[in-house]
């Protein structure tokens, strides 16, 4: 439904969007997750048709989003971050324009702004002039035009951006309950919002994919390259050369923290060896104050994707 | 092409329900009233509109339409309402005239107000109606094209304020400055600076005359600036 090959964005120097490609079939919730500036709403923009990409190709429903826009365009219900609407307009009369420059009929429109009054919740409000409505309201009405013409792909930039646990609650729900009938791309930069409404996520940051998959998926992609970590009291010479002998060592780092040795190992895919260093530990008498499991849950994970995309904004 | 009547209502909508449209409405009154009672409705004056068709409402016009304008790109951009809009399936051509022809229908409303002056001096004389005509539909003319280059403006940034002076000067420039320039020298470039002129065009309509050339003029320049509004917006776009 849709698809990304190689998309690149750049602008002047500066490399938002870094060579990514994916695929999202019809139907269902899929996650866009990353840190502020990974190059989400770029690469959205990209879909929605507002940008054109530097490199590379977007499709959506087998049509290209720069030669086909039109095409595009009149399948895609598309939210922006930050929710533009007139505020001059009363929200009846916002949904009804929207709907004109959509090509459809009057009662189509009736039916359409009767459907999304009910399922977005704007009925107390609907006769309202949009500036007068606070910023959860605007959030509604922006999603209820966005769905208004029933499309067939709905791609949303942090729905649930200043709005109060309730709504987000409600919106989130709303979410899962649109990608039983739509493709629904959402980004976030929320992590449990997404795990809660997607079957699957992809998780951006510098501009590039740094991880896909289902929840499991991600997890076990993630308990794979989990590195094990370990304090102990000895002197470093002999922790590195020792601990180089345990079987299935990919790479290791040792370092000093106030008297303590910090010992970081990266193992081959799939092996956990915090069993191993306990033995050695043992073996070797040396006092251990801690062993743990580094990057396992994807909390981890993104705090660590956050930390590396800081560096090297900074760097 | 369809979506065109609909940003026509839009746009006309919103100019109802702006405090900005209803200001600038206010000076448009306020100065042609001015423009009228001091230069025409006094005692011993000639009953006639013509200083105030002549050149007032050319100097008034050139403030006042870039006033109008100056919203209708840059409010966009600035309440970020652009993206919504060039992601529903509407052209920029669409966008560009329904823009314009929304802008233009307000005009043409305040032009209505104009016609309280022709019916104060019919009191003192009898109204020539086909001058009339030509006097309005040289208005027009002259207003749609300032309209285009106030719309080109504003597309060009998201300050209103900018897009307005922006306007202002290259209005004033082409209507006046080119006229004074032509004076200034002879032989060719007098005539070239006078056929650029846009006084020169617009006089005729004054005078009483609707010389296709003029209107070929207004046509035409209008055209060029709604063809440079559509690329400003699509190279705001395609970036």
């Amino acid at each position: 439904m849709i698809r990304v090959e190689q998309l690149t964005k750049r602008y002047g120097s500066f490399l938002a969007v870094d060579d990514i490609s994916f695929e999202v079939e019809r139907g269902g919730v899929v996650g866009f997750l990353g840190p502020n500036g990974a190059g989400k709403t770029t690469t959205i923009r990209i879909l929605a048709c507002y940008h054109p990409a530097t490199s590379g190709s977007a499709s959506i429903a087998g049509f290209d989003v720069f030669k086909d826009s039109m095409e595009v365009r009149r399948r895609v219900g598309y939210l922006p971050e930050s929710t533009p609407l007139y505020p001059e307009m009363r929200v009846r009369e916002y949904l009804n324009f929207r709907g004109k420059l959509r090509h459809m009929t009057h009662p189509e429109r009736g039916e359409a702004i009767r459907r999304i009054a009910e399922r977005c919740w704007l009925g107390e409000f609907i006769d309202r002039p949009i500036g007068q409505l606070s910023k959860g309201m605007k959030q509604r009405v922006g999603l209820a035009d966005a769905i208004m013409h029933e499309p067939e792909v709905l791609i949303l930039d942090e729905p649930t951006l200043g709005l109060d646990p309730t709504q987000i609650r409600e919106t989130r729900n709303l979410i899962k309950e649109l990608g039983e009938r739509h493709t629904v791309l959402v980004s976030s930069h929320i992590l449990h919002e997404v795990e809660q409404t997607c079957y699957r996520t992809i998780i951006v940051a510098s501009g590039r994919i740094v991880a896909s998959g289902s929840p499991s998926e991600l997890r076990d992609q993630l308990i794979a390259k989990a590195r094990v970590v370990a304090e102990v009291q000895a002197p470093a010479a002999d922790v590195e050369r020792d601990a180089r002998s345990i079987a299935g060592v990919r790479q290791l780092e040792v370092s000093s923290n106030n008297g303590w040795v910090r010992l970081s190992i990266e193992p081959d895919e799939g092996k956990d060896l915090r069993e191993d260093v306990y033995r050695l530990t043992t073996a070797k008498g040396w006092a251990m104050r801690e062993l743990r499991r580094e990057g396992a849950s994807l909390e981890d994970f993104f705090v660590q994707v956050t930390a590396q995309q800081r560096d090297q904004s900074t760097g | 092409m369809r979506n065109i009547p609909t940003m026509v209502q839009r746009e006309l909508g919103a100019y109802f329900l702006s405090p900005i449209a209803y200001a600038v409405s206010a000076v448009f009154l306020f100065s042609t009233g001015l423009a009228f009672g001091l230069g025409t409705f006094y005692n011993g004056g000639e009953a006639s509109l013509r200083s105030l068709f002549e050149f007032w409402m050319m100097l008034i016009l050139a403030f006042v339409l870039p006033m109008l304008c100056m919203r209708l790109f840059s409010e966009e951009y600035r309440g970020g309402t652009i993206e919504t809009l060039m992601t529903v399936p509407i052209s920029e051509v669409e966008v560009v005239l329904g823009k314009f022809f929304g802008a233009l229908s307000f005009y043409v409303v305040m032009l209505a107000s104009l016609l309280l002056y022709p019916i104060l001096l019919s009191s003192f004389g009898p109204l020539d109606g086909r001058l009339l005509l030509c006097n309005y539909i040289g208005l027009f003319l002259l207003g749609s094209l300032y309209i285009s280059v106030g719309l080109f403006f504003s597309a060009c940034t998201k300050h209103q304020i900018v897009a307005v002076l922006l306007s202002f000067a290259v209005l004033a420039l082409a209507t006046f400055a080119s006229h004074g320039l032509a004076q200034q020298v002879e032989g060719w470039p007098r005539a070239v600076l006078q056929h650029l002129s846009v006084r020169t065009h617009y006089f005729d309509f004054v005078r009483g005359m609707v010389d296709t050339n003029h209107v070929v003029f207004f046509a035409t320049t209008t055209a060029l600036f709604l063809f440079l509004t559509v690329k400003r917006v699509e190279v705001r776009r395609w970036q």
